[in-house]
């Protein structure tokens, strides 16, 4: 790793932190981000020559005000030189500076960011490409890449959510305590909106995807050096490491979906695993689940079994009943019935979820589960009914692809061989 | 005489390696590594989780005080440590060196000289 690269690091690291408080400074998105963008120009002209600043975020955010400053002045076209020897006399004006931006005051710059980017009036997917254009600094390339768009349309998205946060304008008081945690819920759900982006739409680990996924652990981690006593972030941070955690081995070499229990755990990330459990292990001191929390207990189960034959289903069913006590959703009654056909068999998973029909008609998930335990009752013709139901929801050709390997196993089954 | 080397940097930092940047630095740092390694005198190499993952256990009342994390508002954390086999000072500061080289960006190394109290019995 050469100079750049560590600068580089540093100044994603700083990002949100400088990034908050110039929001603050200017309250108004663009030209923060513009401010923010001049500060890192500034930044790789002038740490190589000084040696890295004490503190990267206040030397960010301390340019970046300078900057915008300066391009007022030329605005009004007095011949004011941009500052650059000031900032460079590293600890004249840093040392001050970082002292009067103390972590109280960054906390809510960043939590004020991420609440403008989850705004209520803009939809999910505005939220997701707001956050990480401005909180994680992705180019509008980047995610468009994410998002299986062109980058156009990305831009379009972006510039449209940002014109309707102006339009509402955004309260940029200092949150008090209750309003906070509830920004902190808001902002934890955005957090995990941007993670399943990146995990649920599939695609092998390489692809743009995955860096979505690394973003949200990113921003989950930042959220929990803020909040290190908050029980359902470290549940949240632990569930987003077990689930990346098996990335390597989610999908085959020609991109198609390899269900966990046929998964290569030996490829699975054990440094991932051990901090998620850890994570989790610590949350459980304090006596309060969230549903984050409980998920990751879930997700910790399926990575301690060192064999899929090792899965202890039945903490899993009882983990999941308390999750639908927490969250009760459809969903989760259905990931439910998965540990319930394992504990008490298909039938009982099968009488589980038949009642969810009505409301789970167009998830495709409903109907590979379904497919599966009518294939394991020997219901074939229903089976392949449910299968072909699934194949019509697949939302990518890596999900169509494995209902279409049920589809064949039944077509075997079909030939004599008895399904297990 | 057995040496620690203790590693610190700014986990904000490291934390926002990506993972080419991290294979890069661990690729380097192994590279250190083996010679001590061959040469028998590289005990344990721990990395350690993020401070996020810590609980602490603080002494002082009656009943010593158990809190989530070191909540460390230091600069640099302690991040992972080295135990080493030198002849002195100057052959454990050489290595230090070493891995100062490998590892880019700022942050210190603290050599501390360390007297083995257990040897330890935990498979490798």
């Amino acid at each position: 790793m050469t100079e750049t690269d560590w600068i580089h690091a540093a100044l994603v690291s700083a990002r949100p932190q400088a990034m908050g408080a110039l929001l603050r400074y200017f309250r108004d998105l663009d030209t923060a981000e513009e401010a923010f963008q001049e500060a890192c120009l500034r930044a790789l002209r002038n740490w190589p020559q000084h040696g890295p600043p004490r503190d990267p975020a206040a030397w960010l955010i301390f340019a970046g005000r300078n900057t915008a400053i300066d391009a007022k002045r030329r605005e009004k076209k007095q011949a004011a030189l941009p500052e650059e020897e000031q900032i460079s006399d590293l600890d004249d004006v840093e040392t001050p500076l970082a002292e009067r931006l103390d972590g109280a005051h960054y906390r809510d710059d960043i939590l004020r960011l991420l609440f403008v980017c989850c705004h209520p009036e803009l939809p999910a997917t505005q939220q997701i490409a707001l956050a990480l254009r401005v909180v994680c600094g992705l180019t509008v390339r980047q995610i468009a890449r994410a998002f299986l768009v062109g980058e156009s349309a990305m831009e379009q998205r972006i510039t449209r959510a940002k014109s309707r946060i102006a339009a509402a304008g955004i309260p940029f008081e200092t949150p008090g305590a209750a309003e906070r945690s509830e920004r902190l819920a808001a902002v934890a759900a955005m957090v995990y909106l941007i993670f399943n982006e990146g995990y649920t739409a599939g695609g092998p680990p390489d692809g743009g995807r995955a860096q979505l996924c690394e973003e949200a652990i990113r921003l989950a981690r930042l959220l929990l050096r803020l909040f290190q006593a908050e029980p359902e972030i470290m549940g949240l941070t632990a569930l987003m490491l077990l689930q990346h955690a098996r990335a390597p081995a989610r999908f085959g070499a020609d991109g198609a979906v390899i269900v966990l229990e046929d998964q290569d755990r030996g490829l699975w990330n054990g440094p991932m695993i051990a901090e998620g459990l850890a994570l989790i292990d610590k949350a459980m001191r304090h006596r309060r689940r969230g549903p984050y929390l409980v998920q990751a207990a879930i997700a910790a189960l399926h990575a301690r079994a060192r064999r899929p034959d090792d899965t202890d289903w039945a903490q899993i069913d009882l983990l999941y009943a308390s999750l639908e006590l927490l969250q009760p959703s459809p969903v989760v009654t259905l990931n439910r019935a998965v540990a319930v056909a394992k504990v008490r068999g298909p039938e009982a998973a099968l009488a589980m979820i038949e009642p969810l029909a009505s409301r789970l008609s167009g998830y495709f998930y409903f109907f590979g589960v379904k497919g599966g335990l009518l294939r394991q009752l020997g219901r074939g013709r229903e089976a392949r009914i449910a299968f072909d139901q699934a194949i019509a929801l697949a939302h990518t050709t890596a999900e169509a692809e494995h209902i279409r390997q049920h589809l064949d196993r039944l077509a075997r089954d079909d030939d004599g061989a008895p399904s297990p | 005489m057995l040496y620690a080397i203790l590693c610190y940097n700014q986990e904000d930092v490291v934390g926002a390696w990506s993972r080419e940047e991290e294979d890069a630095v661990m690729e380097r740092l192994a590279a250190v590594q083996k010679p001590l390694a061959t040469a028998g005198r590289l005990g344990p190499v721990a990395r350690l989780l993020p401070t996020t993952a810590a609980t602490t256990l603080r002494k002082g009342g009656a009943e010593p005080l158990v809190i989530d994390g070191p909540f460390a508002e230091t600069k640099e954390q302690l991040l992972g440590f080295y135990v080493i086999d030198c002849a002195g000072l100057e052959e454990a500061l050489d290595v230090a060196r070493d891995l100062a080289r490998a590892n880019p960006g700022p942050g210190s190394y603290e050599i501390r000289p360390l007297r083995l109290f257990r040897p330890g019995a935990m498979p490798a």
